[in-house]
C-alpha cells in the first residue's frame, strides 16, 4: 500500500532535525501530528546542500554545529514515535558515508515511508543502487521540474509508484522567494502523466493561497523554507494554522 | 592500451573515471547539463571551432608557452628538468586556456551571461578576462574570506568589468563559492557555469581536462624539437582540483613509461589537521556534482582543508584525478607549506623566475623522488607567483 495515495488532499511539513536546537525535532513532530500535517520530512544536514536557498542552508550549518548526524536522526525517531510517515530527505554524501546498506537497514527498522536524496538522480539511481534499495523494500522518491519531459516523468512515476512524484514548482532552489507562478495546465498535464503516482509539488510553497492552487492539480504540498523560517521566529503553530485553518477536521 | 587511455581521459556514458565523476545533480540542473553535453559534442567534432580556439591560444594567450631547460636544477637533481612555462601565458597562468576554450563554447550556444566560482582569483581573472574580450556579463563568485585574502585579484576582475559576489555560506572559502555558483546556475538557467577546473558534474571535468589538453600537446612536440626523445621519463604537476596537472598528463595517460607525478599540499603536514593532502586524507564521496576523493568526516561533512597555496585548498579532486591515482597510474607526493616557500625561493633564485604558490609544490616535489641522470623530468610550472609575492616576501 502506497501511503501517500490518499483520497483527501495533502499537506506535508519539511524540517531540518536539529534546528534550531538538537532536540528540536520532538517538539516539532508532536505539533505538526496535533495540527494534522499528513507526512514529515525530516531534514538529515549537510555541508554543501546544493539544491537549497539560504533558509536551508543556514538550518543545515546549524544544526551540524548542534551535533545533528544520521544516527541521532533515527535514534530521535525511534523515541519520538511519531504515528506519521516520515520521509528522510538529505544529500547523497552522508548516506554513502554511513554506508547505505546500513542506512537502509535503519530505514527499515523506522518504517520510514521514503527517501529524496536530489543529487541522487534517476540515471545513479538505477546504475548503481535500485537493487540495493528494493531489497530493502524502500522506494525513493524523485525530483520532476515543470520542464521535465513526459517520457522523463513518465520513467519517474514507474520508480516511483510506491512513493511519489516530487515536482519542483519552478526550475529553482528552495524558498525562493519570488512569486510563485504555477503553470496549472502543466500541473494538470503531469498530474495525468503520472498516473496512479501520487503527484506532490514543493519549493517555494509558502500561503494558503499556494496550497489551494497545488490542491487543486496535485495529491499534496510540501512546504520546507517558510516553514523554518516560522521557527526561527518560533511562530510555527500560527504559520500552519494560517495556512489551513481547517485543520484538523480537514483530513475527517 | 587504447581503453586505459579512454578511461583516463573520456569518460563513459554517465561521466565515470572508473569508480569516479557521473553527474550526481538535482534534477534542476539535468536541463542545463544537457544543453552543455550536446553542444560541446558538436563543437568538438566542428573544426571551425577547434581553429578559433588554437587561433586565440596563438594570438591572444601568447602560446606555444615554452619548454624550458633549467641547467641548474638539471646539475641540482642530476637529471634533465624541463620546465613547461604556463605562467608566461596572458594572465599569468594555465587557467586562460580553459577560460577561452569554455567562453567560445558558450558562444556558440548563443549564451551572453557567465557566472564561475573562484578560489584565489587565478580562474576568475582569466574568466573576467575572456568576458570582457568576447562582450560577455561576467559573474563571479568568491568566498567571503577568500575576498579579503585575495585583494589584488579581486580588483583585476572588478577592473575587467566583472561583478564578484561574496559567498558567505558555510565555510566562506573555495568550495562555498562553487555551490553558490552552482545554485546561481540552477535559478539562472540561462547563464553559462564557467567551472575552473576538472571537477563538478560530468561533463566539466572532460571539457576542461580537453581545453587543457594543448599543455601535454606540446610538451611531446617540443621535447622531440629540443632533444631527440619521444617522451619524458617523468611529468610533474600540482594538483588542487587538477586542471593544470590533467592537461600536463592528458596525451601521456596511455604511455606506460611515461611516470605521472600528482603533488597535493599536504599544508602544516599530513596529520597536523591543516591539510590539503586529499588522496592521502580523503575518501570516496560526492561533493560539486561528481563522485571522488573527498575530505570529509566520518558523518561526510566536507572537511575544509588547508594549504597555503590559495589555489591547491580543495577538499576534493578532479574524478581523472581520483581514478588514476587509485589506479596506481599517477603517484601522489605531498609538498608541505614550508617545502613549497623553499621551493619557490630557489627557483627565483636560480633561474630568475617567480612560480606561482601552486607550482612551486610542483617544483619542491623534485627533492621528494628518486632521480637518475637517465631522466627527463617535466615540471608543469602553472603560474607566475606575482600574486604571491606578499606571501613570500613576509614568509621567506
Amino acid at each position: 500500500m502506497n501511503v501517500f495515495r490518499q483520497s483527501h488532499k495533502q499537506l506535508s511539513i519539511f524540517t531540518t532535525a536539529g534546528y534550531p536546537t538538537i532536540d528540536s525535532l520532538y517538539a516539532q513532530l508532536q505539533m505538526l501530528e496535533q495540527k494534522g500535517i499528513d507526512f514529515i520530512e525530516v531534514g538529515i544536514p549537510f555541508s554543501d546542500p546544493m539544491a537549497d536557498g539560504p533558509v536551508i542552508q543556514e538550518t543545515s550549518s546549524i544544526a551540524i554545529k548542534n551535533g545533528m548526524h544520521i544516527d541521532l536522526i533515527f535514534d530521535q525517531l525511534s523515541e519520538i514515535k511519531c504515528p506519521l510517515p516520515i520521509v528522510l530527505m538529505g544529500y547523497l554524501n552522508p548516506v554513502l558515508q554511513y554506508g547505505i546498506d546500513r542506512f537502509l537497514e535503519r530505514c527499515k527498522q523506522q518504517h520510514i515511508a521514503s527517501l529524496i536524496l536530489p543529487d541522487m538522480s534517476l540515471d545513479i539511481y538505477k546504475r548503481f543502487y535500485e537493487q540495493t534499495f528494493l531489497s530493502y523494500n524502500i522506494t525513493p522518491s524523485f525530483l520532476i521540474t515543470p520542464i521535465t519531459s513526459d517520457e522523463r516523468i513518465k520513467e519517474t512515476a514507474e520508480v516511483c509508484r510506491d512513493s511519489f512524484v516530487y515536482l519542483v514548482s519552478n526550475n529553482a532552489t528552495t524558498g525562493s522567494t519570488g512569486n510563485l507562478n504555477l503553470d496549472q495546465k502543466r500541473i494538470q498535464e503531469i498530474k495525468n502523466v503520472c498516473g496512479e503516482t501520487p503527484l506532490f509539488i514543493g519549493f517555494g510553497i509558502r500561503s494558503s493561497r499556494d496550497l489551494t492552487i497545488v490542491h487543486e492539480h496535485a495529491d499534496g504540498a510540501i512546504i520546507g523554507s517558510a516553514f523554518l523560517k516560522a521557527v526561527a521566529q518560533n511562530e510555527t503553530e500560527d504559520f500552519i494554522t494560517k495556512l489551513r485553518p481547517n485543520l484538523p477536521s480537514f483530513q475527517q | 592500451m587504447e581503453s586505459i587511455t579512454i578511461t583516463h581521459t573520456q569518460p563513459d556514458d554517465l561521466g565515470f573515471y572508473g569508480n569516479f565523476g557521473g553527474a550526481f545533480v538535482p534534477e534542476l540542473l539535468r536541463p542545463n547539463i544537457e544543453e552543455l553535453s550536446s553542444a560541446y559534442a558538436k563543437c568538438n567534432q566542428d573544426s571551425s571551432f577547434q581553429d578559433s580556439f588554437v587561433q586565440l591560444l596563438k594570438d591572444y594567450v601568447g602560446r606555444p608557452t615554452s619548454l624550458y631547460f633549467s641547467q641548474k636544477l638539471s646539475s641540482k637533481y642530476g637529471c634533465s628538468v624541463f620546465l613547461k612555462r604556463e605562467d608566461l601565458n596572458h594572465t599569468g597562468a594555465h587557467k586562460i586556456n580553459n577560460a577561452l576554450g569554455q567562453i567560445l563554447l558558450a558562444k556558440r550556444m548563443g549564451k551572453t551571461h557567465i557566472v564561475a566560482e573562484t578560489g584565489a582569483g587565478q580562474h576568475g581573472v582569466a574568466t573576467a578576462t575572456a568576458c570582457a574580450l568576447m562582450d560577455m556579463k561576467c559573474i563571479v563568485f568568491m568566498g567571503e574570506k577568500d575576498i579579503q585574502r585575495q585583494a589584488p585579484n579581486v580588483q583585476r576582475m572588478q577592473f575587467l568589468g566583472a561583478e564578484v559576489v561574496p559567498a558567505t555560506s558555510g565555510s566562506k572559502t573555495l568550495k562555498d563559492a562553487t555551490n553558490e555558483a552552482i545554485r546561481y546556475w540552477i535559478n539562472h538557467p540561462q547563464a553559462y557555469y564557467l567551472i575552473g577546473s576538472v571537477v563538478g558534474p560530468h561533463p566539466y571535468p572532460m571539457i576542461v581536462a580537453d581545453f587543457q589538453s594543448i599543455i601535454s600537446a606540446e610538451i611531446k612536440l617540443q621535447l622531440k624539437e629540443k632533444t631527440g626523445y619521444e617522451l619524458p621519463t617523468k611529468i610533474v604537476a600540482c594538483v588542487g582540483g587538477g586542471s593544470n596537472a590533467a592537461g600536463a598528463f592528458y596525451h601521456f595517460y596511455s604511455k606506460d613509461q611515461v611516470e605521472l607525478i600528482a603533488v597535493e599540499a599536504s599544508g602544516k603536514g599530513i596529520d597536523s589537521g591543516a591539510s590539503a593532502a586529499t588522496s592521502a586524507l580523503g575518501s570516496p564521496g560526492v561533493l560539486h556534482g561528481s563522485m571522488t576523493l573527498l575530505m570529509q568526516d566520518h558523518h561526510g561533512q566536507v572537511i575544509e582543508p588547508h594549504s597555503i597555496s590559495a589555489g591547491l585548498d580543495y577538499p576534493g579532486i578532479g574524478p581523472l584525478h581520483a581514478h588514476s591515482i587509485s589506479t596506481g597510474r599517477t603517484k601522489a607526493v605531498y609538498v608541505s607549506d614550508n617545502e613549497a616557500l623553499m621551493a619557490a625561493k630557489e627557483l627565483t633564485l636560480l633561474e630568475g623566475i617567480i612560480p606561482a604558490l601552486e607550482s612551486a609544490h610542483a617544483l619542491a616535489a623534485l627533492d621528494k623522488m628518486t632521480l637518475t641522470n637517465e631522466d627527463v623530468v617535466v615540471v608543469n610550472l602553472s603560474g607566475r607567483g606575482d600574486k604571491d609575492i606578499e606571501t613570500y616576501t613576509q614568509l621567506i
